[in-house]
């Protein structure tokens, strides 16, 4: 059934008859009092429709300009990562070369054209998880605090704070976690940690430097806390106030309709902001190059130097020597970022399944 | 029975004071950092600030008495090239999600991706654009440095431009059209206009964002001791001075380090803070 609907054009627009204006008014026209700029414009103009939908076009094409940088960055690395890939394929990953005078293992040497990923794979999961166990249960505690228990006065700066958390530059906090941070771990923390906690194996006493993946675990953790605990806020606010009120009217405490009535509702989104954070801690960069020690090494001690994938990037990129080297620290960059993809776009899903799709934070 | 009850309720209300004491002490424990952090920065940066930090460029190592001018200029330089890159074409994307796509699943995607490349590490971005600038030209450059940037900035502006243009109530659009002002005008002068504020102060988060930023520029712009406002040369930014200086075995260096990131950090505060407060004020107060 065809049905006829009339092409709506903007033309010539419709302005008062010159009789309908008091008189007043029309002398003052008359006269030549200058017309406003809209009454000039709508009098010269014509058919809009071209401008109309050229503007539209132009706008269709800065909102795909979005879809041209993810576009882009994946042609530029997998171009410039090919010559790695046709050398190594997968390997690259998970290879263990043997050094072949001390017979000992190897993975990072560019010398020799040894390039294997694996440790700063693994410095980059170790990391960002000791990150993660130390960080959820804090920006958790956090957001149940803002949400449900904080004074209506003190919420606002409290919650002000937290997002200046976030806005703070990694630079800064690698700055700190260098001269502060490394200094305490080493004469303070990582001597009880080794007396206490050396029967596991996960803390032996043989780097004394204080730099390691216990010092970026807790710089980490310091830079997603925020980002973990406003996404969590976001979503225990978007649980209906009817659902609190339920448990409540049951007999509950104020902590078990928080754990009934909120953080059960919550816990997709709660999932999606702590992977969110993950995903933040896997591509963090400075803070974590300047106290992770830089040793392209597996060790089994938490307290050892190590490295991570994106710190590898920024130390021995403008050092690379060979092609070769360039193309092997472009590749790591090109998983990196296939990661950090997967990691966030799996997040977001989550959290907008709670929020319901509406437009997020823009972090 | 009753004990058994009384002996519950005992339990039940114990629990729920502790689950308060936790939470109350890992928001100490969460603000403790910042201030810490804070406290620190203002104690070495401030006594190491004076009309030389921003006056004076680097001196060879072993004297004293540089500054940092040329990564404040080079900083400022980049920042200008990234807006010029990143505002129109996050401003035109973020209309075209509120006016001309809402609800379509294209705008949909579009969101998704946004939201999905705010959370990419910056250093990826940094090299696609070594990939797609410096290599063809064969020198590190500002270019390149401030394509980086741009980029980044991109998602983050598309994303808050849309939700601001989403506040604008239909009444002032369907006003406009009504007098006969055509879509492309009402759009760009009443409806954007309006929501100035909210953009303006999206924009400004943007670039307080990518101001702290040194992975991009690692390979990129490079840094530069000397200074300099050759757009083909590379350049020098606050952030990357203060990462090859805190790497570096010299105490005046430090001083400077921890200068220049009190510096970086006091822009950063008054940026987000005014966004606080324009923002707190809403979308259609004060507009024009």
């Amino acid at each position: 059934m065809e049905v006829n609907v009339p092409e709506i054009r903007i033309s010539q627009p419709i302005l008062p008859p010159e009789s309908s204006l008091p008189p007043g008014k029309r002398a003052a026209d008359a006269s030549g009092a200058a017309p406003s700029a809209i009454r000039k414009f709508l009098l010269s103009r014509g058919n809009s429709a071209y401008t109309d939908l050229s503007f539209q076009y132009l706008m269709v094409l800065c909102a795909f300009s979005i879809f041209g940088i993810v576009v882009l960055i994946f042609v530029e690395l997998i171009g410039r990562s090919r010559l790695a890939w046709d050398q190594f394929h997968f390997e690259f990953f998970y290879k263990i070369y043997t050094d072949a005078t001390t017979n000992t293992v190897l993975f990072w040497d560019p010398a020799n054209s040894h390039f294997s990923a694996l440790p700063f794979i693994y410095g980059t999961l170790v990391s960002s998880f000791l990150a993660l166990l130390l960080a959820v249960p804090l920006a958790i505690g956090v957001a149940v605090f803002l949400t449900e228990m904080c004074p209506g006065l003190l919420r606002g700066p409290l919650a002000f704070l937290t997002e200046l958390l976030a806005a703070i530059p990694s630079i800064v906090y690698g700055l700190w976690a260098m001269f502060v941070l490394v200094p305490l771990l080493r004469v303070h923390v990582n001597p009880v940690l080794i007396a206490s906690l050396g029967w596991t194996g996960l803390f032996s006493d043989d780097n004394p430097t204080g730099l390691g993946f216990v010092a970026a675990a807790i710089i980490l953790a310091i830079m997603i806390l925020p980002i973990i605990s406003s996404l969590t806020r976001e979503v225990m606010t978007a649980v209906p106030h009817s659902q609190r009120e339920a448990v409540l009217a049951l007999g509950a405490t104020r902590w078990e309709m928080i754990r009934m009535g909120v953080l059960r509702n919550a816990r997709i989104g709660i999932v999606g902001a702590i992977i969110l954070g993950l995903g933040r801690a896997l591509g963090e960069t400075m803070a974590v190059t300047m106290v992770i020690g830089n040793s392209p090494e597996i060790h089994r001690s938490l307290l050892s130097n190590g490295s991570s994938m994106a710190a590898v990037i920024a130390n021995e990129f403008n050092e690379a020597t060979s092609d070769m080297h360039r193309s092997a620290l472009i590749e790591i960059g090109l998983a990196l970022f296939i990661v950090t993809v997967i990691v966030n776009a799996l997040a977001r899903l989550l959290v907008w399944a709670v929020t319901r799709g509406a437009p997020a934070q823009t972090h | 029975m009753r004990t058994e009850f009384k002996l519950r309720a005992k339990f039940r209300a114990f629990t729920d004071h502790a689950a308060t004491a936790i939470a109350v002490l890992s928001t100490i424990l969460v603000v403790t950092p910042l201030v810490v952090i804070f406290a620190y920065l203002l104690f070495r940066g401030f006594s190491s600030l004076n009309l030389a930090f921003f006056t004076k460029v680097p001196v060879p190592v072993g004297e004293t008495g540089g500054g940092m001018a040329n990564a404040i200029l080079g900083s400022a330089v980049l920042l200008g090239l990234a807006s010029a890159i990143g505002v129109p074409i996050g401003i035109g994307g973020g209309i075209y999600l509120a006016e001309f796509g809402r609800g379509t699943k294209l705008a949909y995607a579009i969101r998704f991706t946004a939201d999905v490349l705010n959370g990419v590490p910056s250093i990826v971005m940094g090299l696609a654009a070594y990939s797609l600038v410096v290599v063809p030209q064969n020198h590190f450059s500002a270019f390149a440095g401030g394509i980086a940037l741009g980029i980044m900035m991109i998602p983050t502006i598309c994303r808050s431009t849309e939700e601001m243009l989403l506040m604008v109530p239909h009444a002032v659009r369907e006003a406009a059209l009504g007098l006969g002002v055509p879509n492309w005008r009402s759009v760009l002068s009443i409806t954007v206009k309006t929501a100035s504020p909210g953009i303006i102060t999206g924009c400004m988060l943007a670039f307080a964002r990518v101001a702290g930023e040194t992975a991009p520029l690692l390979f990129t712009a490079l840094g530069n001791q000397f200074w300099s406002t050759n757009l083909n040369e590379p350049i020098a930014a606050l952030p990357l001075q203060i990462y090859v200086y805190a790497l570096s075995p010299y105490d005046d260096w430090h001083r400077l380090a921890w200068a220049g990131a009190l510096v970086l950090i006091v822009l950063i505060v008054l940026a987000v803070s005014l966004v606080r407060y324009v923002t707190s004020r809403g979308v259609l107060k004060g507009t024009s």
